[in-house]
């Protein structure tokens, strides 16, 4: 690895002091730890450069070489748009449910069970995506069905819920719930550490002037935890979003634009879409499923960068690390 | 439970408006008993009648049941201890039950999963791979070895890597620009969907092999991509606890910077770097998506990861319920007795990594 041979120790003041004794070892071991870290930088190029390099024939390729026959706009626009539907859901279920999870955690449950119960909410995390998958559409799925049909039968006049009713409960409605018991974890463990930080000072002078617990948290807690639960559910939203075997396992896509969360018409994702075509596609069909992936590349950093940009934002000025 | 017991359960707005009125100083409590009796009395209604209607079902007992739990103790405790107080009740059962609910999945995955994957948890998934298998028989063995060759390469690179970039990171490169942009890009690499690492290291290969390139070593580069990242991460967190004591101390005897970083940095923060490398094994020890694209698929065992498809096991668990064979069943039960198998894996890896945590800690007296 070519990495600068100079240390930080090496940086005389002035020329008359002399420099510092460099080891042989003292060499090695800065330029690799340096060299590991440009490294990592490279990586990441290369997997932009890559990316966008694979993905031009796809742009320059008429459109009766693509799949389907439609431009490339046309191709990925509705798998954009299948994308963002099923992670906001997801995202909307999730939200309320990982902080009222990470509430619970941190001031309800009695004190010897919080540890234990936050270890529990970590194992979802840790359980493999494909599993979640087989669980959707093996379980979840054939349950939700009398669920779904309720919704078409009374909420039918929303848009979302006009049906009819998929029969086998292959739904977009089902893979959003599971995407939102993948991304539910996240969220929690997000919200719960920041939590964790609230000034104890600050809970004691609420409860002390005479607050409920309740009152105490909406005034004291939430404030603070604020930017916390926003940027977990940013991280939650970049999962949900890159989330790919879930949704191949339940959905069986198509490339159409639709709200109706319940019926057996359904947009794909593009991760999900990528994952069902590419051990079949050649040529060009490739280039452009490397192209799709290059937009959900670009989607996730966009949410991932804003994420991070909260998170740190406030641990700048919060004084509670 | 500081408040429960409190006997100042006037309001601001209650005094303000009646501050002339002489008001009762203690307002009155439900009993400890009473949100269970309304919890059983809100259930027992519901179930009755549900019962009496024609359609008994456990599910909607307890979802209703708790709709109606919290109504009831909303309407009683207003009556009682007034609004405030019966707000704070309303808004325990939610979050309680949010929290029961956020149970429901976990337990449901695993009950599942155990009960699905028993079917086939015998020798034979783990000795026999699928080669010349149509119907029943069979197993999960080349894609449990897959899965441990593509993993062993993945961790073999990015261990080394992320480790060395979190000494860079604490120890060389506080604070300078090269370090900023270093921490700010591997945030930016935890969000990579694991697709679009398959994807990326199909499309540095191919640029090699040609388009139709399928190997194991190519997994383990796609896994690398999602791996350094968390063990960076910990590893950082790690060293950062490290004491500057510690260093001073090292550099004050005339230790040199690597000797002090291997022989007292490192070795006071192992217990939380192996930890943290292990979750992070764990954590793309179950990746589908990646191996999907560039490891392939087949048959039979395959332990060369750089010639040649590789099976892991979650593209086999995949495969056999997506694309299953005629019959049908016994690619399903392979299919979850795959997923189980990497439950087990992935809770052991969780297990062994609090043990090594605990284990290795370093000794305080």
């Amino acid at each position: 690895m070519s990495a600068p041979t100079t240390t930080p120790t090496a940086k005389p003041a002035g020329s008359a002091r002399p420099k510092p004794v460099q080891q042989l070892g003292d060499r090695i071991f800065a330029g690799s730890a340096t060299g590991a870290g440009i490294f990592i930088l490279i990586v990441l190029a290369g997997v932009a450069a890559f990316l966008i390099a694979q993905s031009i024939p796809a742009f320059t390729a008429s459109s009766a070489d693509l799949p389907g026959g439609r431009n490339i706009v046309a191709y990925i626009g509705p798998l954009i748009f299948g994308t963002l539907l099923s992670a906001v859901i997801a995202l909307v279920i999730a939200t309320p449910l990982g902080v009222a999870v990470a509430l619970f955690i941190t001031h309800y449950a009695p004190r010897r069970l919080a540890q234990g119960l936050g270890y529990v909410i970590d194992l979802l995390a840790a359980v493999p995506s494909i599993v979640y998958g087989l669980w959707g559409v093996s379980v979840l799925a054939p349950a939700s069905l009398g669920f779904m049909t309720w919704l078409n039968k009374y909420l039918g006049w929303i848009p979302l819920f006009a049906g009819p009713v998929s029969a086998t409960g292959r739904t977009m409605l089902v893979v959003s719930v599971t995407l939102a018991v993948m991304i539910l974890p996240i969220i929690t463990a997000v919200s719960r550490e920041v939590f964790l930080q609230t000034p104890k000072l600050h809970e004691e002078a609420a409860l002390a002037l005479g607050a409920t617990r309740w009152e105490m948290i909406r005034m004291a807690v939430l404030p603070f935890g604020r930017s916390g639960i926003i940027s977990g559910s940013m991280l939650g939203l970049g999962r949900a979003l890159g989330e790919t075997m879930a949704v191949a396992i339940i959905l069986s896509g198509s490339g159409i634009v639709t709200f109706n969360l319940i019926s057996s018409a359904n947009p794909s994702s593009i991760a999900a879409n990528i994952a069902l075509q590419f051990p079949d596609s050649t040529g060009v069909a490739v280039n452009v499923l490397i192209a799709s992936g290059l937009v959900l590349f670009v989607i996730t950093l966009l949410v991932n960068s804003i994420a991070r940009w909260i998170i740190n934002r406030r641990s700048e000025f919060s004084g509670a690390n | 439970m500081t408040l429960e017991t409190g006997t100042e359960k006037k309001t601001d707005a209650e005094l303000a408006e009646e501050a002339l009125v002489p008001m009762p100083l203690v307002r009155g409590e439900l009993p400890r008993w009473a949100p269970w009796v309304i919890l059983v009395a809100a259930l027992v209604v519901v179930g009755g009648i549900l019962a009496a209607a024609g359609n008994f079902s456990i599910a909607l007992t307890l979802v209703l049941g708790a709709v109606v739990y919290a109504v009831a103790t909303y309407a009683i405790s207003r009556g009682v201890e007034g609004g405030r107080k019966a707000t704070d009740r309303v808004v325990t059962i939610v979050v309680t039950t949010a929290f029961l609910i956020a149970l429901v999945p976990l337990i449901s995955v695993l009950v599942t999963v155990i009960e699905n994957g028993l079917a086939r948890f015998d020798g034979a998934f783990f000795t026999n791979s699928m080669r010349g298998v149509i119907g029943e028989g069979g197993g999960g063995y080349h894609a449990i070895i897959g899965t441990l060759i593509v993993t062993a390469f993945a961790a073999i690179i990015s261990i080394p890597v992320g480790i060395l970039t979190a000494v860079y990171l604490v120890e060389y490169g506080k604070g300078s620009k090269l370090a900023r942009s270093i921490t700010f890009f591997v945030d930016v690499m935890t969000g990579i969907p694991s697709i679009v690492a398959g994807l990326f290291a199909f499309a540095f290969f191919a640029l090699f092999a040609g388009p139709g390139i399928r190997f194991g070593f190519g997994g383990s580069v796609a896994l690398c991509i999602l791996m350094i990242p968390v063990v960076v991460r910990s590893t950082e967190e790690m060293l950062k606890i490290v004491p500057n004591e510690l260093r001073e101390a090292a550099f004050a005897l005339g230790t040199p910077k690597w000797r002090t970083i291997l022989k007292v940095v490192i070795p006071t923060s192992v217990a939380g770097i192996a930890s943290g490398v292990t979750l992070a094994i764990a954590r793309v020890i179950g990746e589908t998506a990646p191996l999907l694209i560039i490891a392939g698929l087949t048959v039979g065992l395959n332990v060369n990861p750089f010639s040649g498809r590789m099976t892991t096991l979650p593209v086999f668990a995949y495969n056999s319920y997506a694309a299953p064979g005629v019959p049908r069943e016994p690619f399903i039960d392979r299919a979850w007795t795959s997923a189980l198998v990497l439950i087990l894996i992935v809770l052991i890896l969780n297990l062994l990594a609090r043990l090594v945590a605990k284990l290795f800690a370093p000794k305080t007296r």
